[in-house]
């Protein structure tokens, strides 16, 4: 006799809930032994007065986040992709679009 | 109450028969409804527990940061600003900040050069971050050459990696010398890049800062608050363009979910009606229903949140690396902290199962209570 | 089990309307315990309407309905599904089961709201497939079963509820002569075990089979002789 549709319904769903209650214990200790990790990283932060995530490194507004003037659209990389909801709109003027190689050696004047 | 589950299990057993009938169609449903879930979780967790990350590690960022401002732009500050600012209460120590950008047009990704304050390093020595070395294939002891402003020729050899467990914060830093710094980039001496105040009550700060306003009207002062909201809204744009770029496929799953859900077929109605003749309840239609707007809302929901969780946290969240990174040829590695915020899972919860459920059983209530006796014809 | 009695009942359809259509007239009408009644009559006649008022399935227009004494007329739609869950046991026309799932499945059917021992039921349930020839086909999709398979599942369904009455609107209106007759013959195995049959029809092979005990005939809403 095999077993029955809600059954195997119930015990799947009894087993995801589970499931989902090892994620946030799982969550619970990775967080709590992060602790080492974030001090390293919260040290390096100190020791070296950083200021932002190295997340987003194409241009200089979005490596440092905090640290950018508020206008500096297209200063960077010449591809760099735009941070105002005009850029997406707006693509990078024609004379920088894939010519990058050619222009850098000349324009990779440093900031 | 015993009898309570009892019926509810017949009713599930029902349910997921009449489901089944159409297995190639249901299971679809729930594969494009786990998949949204799926994303929209990914999204959720990932930025959550960024956020949570930088709140942390960014808490011991300088508190005051002063830029110089020309024509709306930042500059290079003079030393001398040290010595215009003085004496100022609650200011424990100030200095200037030497860091800045360069191109490397060899991997054609942007470096951030740092005079690092806590070692000290010779001529011709640096230490890179560890996402440089691996996008550089560079090890410690290897040469690595860049040209400077001037056109000439820097050979750096690499003494040292940066911890790569902290590459969210290092991963693109070159540290190097004062002296080489200003060499390399032509910045004359007794010029910084910015000024950095350390203040040791928090309170103190916006007094501070609006005396630095005062004494030197062309500057900047940038607190570690700002910085701080910086990175708490920071994801919400990067997050909108997820969003935006989802909606419609978002929108087209409500169509479809609605119409399954809510359009009932003559053969459905035709269903009802023999449930009814042969002893069902209106009640009980109805409950069946819930279970199958359930079942498949719930399966979705936690096989797409489990996804998820697998995916941001145990996958460093691969699959956003290609938005997230954008135009940036240095990406850093790292295993974002799990931080989860159980309200914002429970949110997701209920957007996700109780809008189906109910699209499932609303259209049911005017079938549900026709008579029986159309069946007889 | 006790006397089903209907006085003066009436059944409008649309009621008021431009479309209004009386289709019973005002019937009187006994049907004792344990006899095999069937309605006889042509098409249209209010074969179908009388029998759905009779078990529970819809409410006269006007009249009273007892059963065992008990007015059913005035009751709410919950009592008289409850009624109508222990009581009856309806076959219909075109047998009306649930595509797509068992044979199994559509015999439990009508108990799942009562919600027994689900064992029990099963064993229930193949007990009476057994009975009518059809273990073999439980867990068989009803859409592949003959006209005799589908109409025998449907009398388990039918009877798993134990019923007292059992309801079967033109019964044989899609079988072949020597189906029906063995229909006919699997309905006196069940007046045999005690239950009450009503049955409409116009197929000779029933109202003229030796099972039924009494053949009641309508014409145009109104009963022709008793
Ligand atoms: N829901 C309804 N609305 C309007 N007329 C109906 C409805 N149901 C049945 N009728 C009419 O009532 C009459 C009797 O129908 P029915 O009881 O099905 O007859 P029989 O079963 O004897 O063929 C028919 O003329 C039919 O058209
Ligand atoms: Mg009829």
């Amino acid at each position: 006799m095999h077993m029955r549709k809600s059954d195997l319904f119930l015990i799947s769903l009894v087993f995801a809930c589970i499931l989902v209650a090892v994620t946030f214990v799982d969550a619970h200790w990775r967080v709590l032994n992060a602790g080492s990790h974030l001090d390293g990283m919260a040290q390096m932060v100190r020791q070296l007065e950083l200021t932002d995530l190295s997340l987003f490194t194409e241009a200089r507004y979005t490596r440092h986040l905090s640290q950018a003037d508020y206008h500096t659209a297209f200063q960077d990389h010449p591809l760099a992709i735009e941070h105002f909801p005009s850029g997406s709109l707006i693509h990078p003027p024609q004379l920088l679009q894939g010519t990058d190689e050619v222009i850098f050696p000349e324009t990779a004047l440093p900031d | 109450m015993k009898s309570f589950f009892l019926k509810q299990r017949y009713l599930i057993d029902f349910t997921l028969s009449s489901l089944l009938r159409r297995s190639g169609k249901n299971i679809g449903l729930l594969l494009v409804y786990t998949l949204i879930v799926f994303m929209l979780a990914s999204v959720m967790l990932f930025t959550h527990a960024l956020r949570n990350e930088a709140g942390h590690v960014l808490a011991e960022s300088p508190e005051i940061i002063l830029q110089r401002m020309i024509a709306g732009r930042h500059d290079l500050i003079p030393g001398g600003y040290l010595e215009k600012i003085g004496q100022v209460r609650g200011v424990m120590e100030k200095h200037g900040r030497l860091w800045g950008y360069f191109f490397d047009p060899a991997i054609k990704a942007n470096y951030t050069l740092m005079v690092p304050r806590d070692r000290s390093l010779g001529e011709g020595e640096i230490v890179v971050g560890a996402g440089i070395a691996r996008t550089r294939g560079v090890g410690i002891g290897d040469i690595l050459s860049f040209r400077s402003a001037d056109s000439r020729t820097f050979s750096f050899r690499v003494m040292d990696i940066l911890q790569s467990d902290s590459e969210l914060v290092s991963s693109d830093l070159i540290l190097l010398s004062e002296a080489q710094f200003r060499d390399f980039f032509g910045i004359p001496e007794g010029f910084y890049t910015d000024l950095v105040l350390r203040v040791r009550n928090p309170k103190e700060l916006r007094t501070i800062a609006e005396k630095l306003t005062l004494k030197l009207p062309d500057t900047r002062p940038i607190l570690r608050d700002e910085i701080m909201r910086t990175y708490d809204s920071i994801f919400s744009w990067r997050q909108g363009i997820v969003f935006i770029l989802m909606a419609g496929a978002i929108l087209a799953f409500v169509i479809f979910a609605w119409d399954k859900a809510s359009g009932l077929s003559a053969e459905e109605r035709k269903e009802i009606g023999i449930l009814k003749a042969i002893g069902w309840e209106t009640a009980d239609v109805i409950r069946m229903k819930f279970w199958e707007g359930f079942i498949i809302s719930i399966s979705a929901f936690l096989l797409g949140y489990l996804l998820a969780y697998l995916h941001v946290f145990y996958a460093s969240a691969g699959l956003f690396e290609s938005v997230l990174k954008g135009w940036a040829v240095l990406y850093p590695e790292f295993q974002p902290i799990p931080y989860i915020d159980g309200l914002q899972v429970a949110t997701l919860f209920f957007f996700t199962v109780f809008p189906y459920t109910v699209a499932t059983i609303i259209p049911i209530w005017r079938a549900a209570i026709t008579d029986p006796d159309t069946v007889m014809r | 089990m006790q006397t089903i009695k209907l006085e003066q009942v009436k059944k409008i359809f649309h009621q008021g309307r431009p479309n209004e259509f009386c289709a019973i007239h005002g019937i009187d009408l006994t049907i004792e315990p344990h006899y095999t009644t069937v309605l006889k009559g042509p098409s249209g006649s209010g074969k179908t309407t009388l029998l759905s008022m009779i078990g529970c399935l819809s409410r006269p227009t006007s009249g009273r309905i007892t059963i065992g004494g008990d007015m059913l007329s005035g009751l709410p739609e919950r009592f008289m599904t409850e009624i109508r869950r222990k009581t009856f046991g309806f076959i219909f026309k075109q047998f009306n089961l649930i595509k797509g799932l068992t044979v199994l499945e559509n015999v439990m059917l009508p108990a799942y709201p009562l919600a027994p021992n689900h064992a029990a039921l099963k064993q229930h349930a193949l007990q009476l497939l057994d009975q009518f020839g059809l273990v073999s086909k439980a867990t068989l999709n009803v859409e592949f079963l003959s006209g005799g398979e589908a109409q025998r599942t449907a009398i388990c369904r039918a009877m798993i509820n134990d019923p007292e009455i059992l309801i079967a609107d033109e019964p044989t209106a899609n079988l072949d002569t020597k189906l029906s007759r063995e229909f006919m013959a699997l309905i006196q195995q069940l007046v045999d075990q005690g239950t009450t049959v009503i049955l409409t029809s116009h197929d000779p092979e029933v109202y003229e089979s030796p099972v039924i005990d009494r053949v009641v005939e309508m014409r145009d809403g109104l009963l022709e002789s008793l």
